[in-house]
């Protein structure tokens, strides 16, 4: 999301870039980008006057400082304005005392709060919680099915009679009291228009559970009406935070910052894929770094490792920075990779990645995945060891064994080496001029730069090591290499 | 300085999570165009009217670009009728004279199938059903087929419409391949001679090409003798802001989209962003979904739809 935004105050740092001093007249000018942009983004319009005031008054009372540019100056107070929106009064889940906690979901319709009443029961299930839904969504068609089928999938029951939503609500609650479940999830229903009937029966769900938590699912691509929808919400139920779903539609997402602008309540959770698992805590400096061009490493390697196996990835991840990476490390890394998900999900998350590389990567198959996997697997153990003894007959066999042609044999094995020899140079601490945050980004980088003439399965080895690589310091296997220290992002 | 902008900022919003200023602005958007009606004005546009335009149009989620169009045009042309019916020609010319019309016209002996897209939570089960019914009501015998075959109980969401409209249904059990259903329910409508297929797929992502490839896949099997498909509808929330343009744009591609079904118009949401969906591509709103009950699908009249922009 915000990659328009992105982009943009990219091209506006470089413009401004070249000159010595912010006057008046640049200043204008950037903001008036900054402006653009926000709105290309579908933040809403008094949202975003209230943003460029605040941005302004940043940069017009402090001295301009000697060690930036003007572009990085405007950059720097775009950013900290972005984290104090995104995240100012972070919400922590706490639990009740006397459980269960009460968490009521509210929502228009459409917004994908039955999905992420479950996704929301997975996480805490993956906290080492016992949920359960309630689904008191009598209205939709098929809305209790629905969830029921959900629930089957993570292992959580799902209460629900017909009746009314408020008494389903009420002897929901009670259930899980005597079933001891210590969270209990309520998914209510939405309706197309905010309307007053479907506020009342909203609070009135609201008043007989007394939720501990009230959150407001709102999707991320809504335009301009979010603000609407999420002061109506806030006013009839005084929320306490917001989930945002549909995160990994793409470039916009101004929505969240005009709720969490309105309603003053923070994001506390995303949802960022179509897999009941693709739900996270929302990071705001994450967010804000991001939409400055950072990337989201931080994210990457959490994903990762919550993913990964991880004694698979610390071996091959030492094997790599010490350049003795084997066809058989990169086919597990491969199979890691796919355990993940999409590849394009992960591109998505480095930095320096372009928005047309994005695309790129997004139309990476799992086919082309499963063809390098079949090269390789054509291959005895010995050679998968040491390529090298790859020689011509060889070669047809292995094309013939993964029925494919010895060119994309030839391709791979090329890549390949020159794969290993960037990570043998990395290792020894020859890290080019590259941007990111250390050694692991510029790896990340080093990959997404180099994807348009690697094949896909080379793209995916890049990705799976970048996100499998442990974190700097934890990575006892590996050689000693600079790592951790973070150097500037690039400016484009 | 325009003044309106200096009004503005004495009420400027502070992001410090007291709502206060909500109300204000809220209230400021309400009946807006009536300020521009108030001032009177001959042939040049005025800053001031310019950006109380500008700001309607931007609140409506026309966006930034086809929002900047008209306002040069504006610029240009001035507004000899005044600036509110000036914005209206305006915003009428980016709709244009398409038709929209759903048509069912086909090939001899074969079977109209109207295919329905989208991404997910944007309506299209629900305006499947209502569009059942309608056709339904007008004489036609109407198989649905169940193709959405990743969301949790869609095709029992259809099923409970073809029970209550007493359209035929083909489904498939949850993860089949969605291709085949079509394919079934072709081969129903040609046993039991229906005049119309209506085919549901699954919401996805306008953002992943495997899906999309899919669902061009789902549109050749559905073109295919004895189906013919006469309309591929995209459907669309109107409170989508500009992501809408890139969802199109992307669906045009995958699977010819035809026209768009516009639901949800009855909230607070506008649906702006068609104006720039028909400007910059040239697919035309065909339907609009005004409420929730199945007569609530209604054709789509460009005056009307500006007429409820403007007035908002």
């Amino acid at each position: 999301m915000f990659d328009a935004l992105t982009d943009r105050l990219e091209r506006l740092s470089s413009s401004l870039r070249s000159r010595g001093r912010l006057s008046d007249a640049d200043l204008d000018a950037a903001l008036e980008d900054v402006r653009t942009a926000l709105l290309e983004a579908d933040v809403e319009l008094g949202v975003v006057h209230a943003f460029i005031e605040a941005v302004r008054e940043r940069l017009s009372g402090d001295v301009l400082q000697q060690s930036l540019t003007p572009g990085q100056q405007v950059i720097k107070a775009v950013h900290e304005q972005l984290i104090e929106v995104l995240g100012s009064s972070a919400l922590k889940v706490t639990y009740a005392s006397r459980p269960p906690t009460v968490i009521l979901l509210a929502g228009l319709q459409g917004a994908g709060k039955t999905t992420t009443a479950a996704k929301l029961a997975l996480w805490f299930k993956q906290q080492g919680r016992q949920p359960y839904l309630i689904a008191a969504d009598l209205q939709r068609p098929a809305a209790v099915e629905q969830l029921r089928v959900l629930g089957s999938q993570i292992g959580v029951d799902v209460f629900s009679v017909s009746t009314t939503p408020v008494k389903v609500a009420k002897a929901g609650v009670a259930e899980a009291t005597r079933l001891g479940r210590d969270v209990v999830i309520i998914d209510t229903a939405g309706r197309l228009a905010i309307d007053e009937a479907l506020m009342r029966e909203v609070r009135d769900i609201s008043k007989t559970t007394s939720p501990h938590y009230t959150f407001l699912v709102i999707d991320a691509v809504t335009g301009q009406s979010a603000v609407e929808t999420a002061r109506a919400f806030h006013e009839s139920l005084a929320l306490s935070g917001i989930i945002v779903t549909k995160l990994d539609y793409d470039s916009r997402g101004g929505a969240v910052l005009s709720a969490r602008g309105v309603v003053g309540r923070p994001v506390v959770f995303a949802s960022t894929g179509e897999k009941l698992s693709d739900f996270d805590l929302f990071h705001p400096d994450r967010m804000a770094s991001r939409i400055l061009g950072m990337g989201d490493m931080l994210s990457l390697i959490e994903e990762a490792e919550r993913t990964m196996d991880a004694d698979v990835v610390a071996e091959s991840a030492g094997r790599m920075m010490s350049g003795q990476f084997t066809l058989d490390d990169f086919l597990s890394q491969l199979n890691q990779v796919k355990k993940m998900g999409s590849l394009g999900g992960l591109m998505k998350l480095m930095p320096g990645v372009s928005k047309e590389m994005r695309t790129a990567a997004s139309s990476i198959e799992d086919k082309d995945i499963n063809r390098v996997e079949a090269i390789v697997r054509s291959m005895t153990p010995k050679e998968r060891r040491d390529p090298s003894v790859i020689d011509a007959s060889r070669r047809t066999r292995i094309a013939k064994g993964s029925g494919t042609t010895v060119p994309a044999v030839n391709q791979l094995l090329n890549q390949f080496t020159q794969m290993r020899k960037m990570m043998k140079q990395m290792a020894g601490g020859k890290t080019p001029d590259v941007p990111g945050m250390g050694k692991m980004a510029s790896l990340a980088a080093r990959s997404a730069q180099s994807r348009e003439q690697l094949p896909a399965g080379f793209e995916a080895l890049g990705a799976g090591m970048a996100a499998g690589t442990p974190r700097p310091g934890t990575n006892s296997k590996g050689k000693k290499k600079k790592g951790g220290r973070v150097t500037p992002p690039k400016q484009r | 300085m325009p003044t309106i902008l200096v009004d503005e900022a004495v009420a400027r919003p502070r992001l410090d999570g007291s709502s206060s200023y909500l109300d204000q602005r809220l209230s400021g958007s309400r009946g807006i165009f009536d300020r521009v009606r108030a001032i009177s004005s001959s042939g040049a546009v005025s800053v001031d009217e310019l950006s109380v335009v500008e700001e309607v149009l931007l609140r409506s989620d026309v966006g930034v670009s086809t929002t900047n169009v008209i306002l040069e045009s504006l610029r240009t042309h001035g507004a000899p009728d005044g600036v509110a019916s000036a914005v209206r020609q305006e915003l009428l010319d980016a709709l244009g004279e398409d038709d929209r019309s759903l048509h069912v016209d086909c090939d001899e002996g074969r079977i109209p199938v109207w295919l329905f897209v989208g991404v997910n939570g944007v309506g299209k089960t629900t305006s499947i059903g209502k569009l059942a019914k309608r056709e339904i009501d007008a004489g036609a015998r109407v198989v649905l087929a169940a193709g959405d075959t990743f969301r949790a109980a869609a095709a029992d969401q259809l099923q409970l419409w073809a029970e209550t409209t007493g359209a035929d249904i083909v489904r498939a059990s949850e993860g089949a391949d969605p291709s085949s259903v079509v394919h079934d329910a072709l081969e129903r409508a040609k046993a039991r001679k229906a005049s119309l297929v209506l085919a549901d797929t699954a919401g996805r992502r306008h953002t992943s090409s495997n899906l999309l490839d899919e669902l061009s896949k789902i549109r050749r099997v559905a073109d295919r003798s004895p189906g013919q498909v006469t309309e591929t509808l995209l459907v669309l929330d109107a409170t989508t802001g500009q992501n809408a343009l890139t969802q199109a744009q992307e669906f045009l591609a995958a699977a010819s989209v035809t026209g768009i079904i516009l639901t949800k118009l009855d909230g607070t949401a506008r649906g702006g962003i068609v104006v720039a969906i028909q400007r910059e591509l040239g697919v035309p709103v065909k339907l609009v979904g005004v409420g929730e009950s199945a007569d609530d699908l209604v054709p789509f009249v460009p005056s009307e739809f500006v007429e409820a922009l403007l007035e908002a």
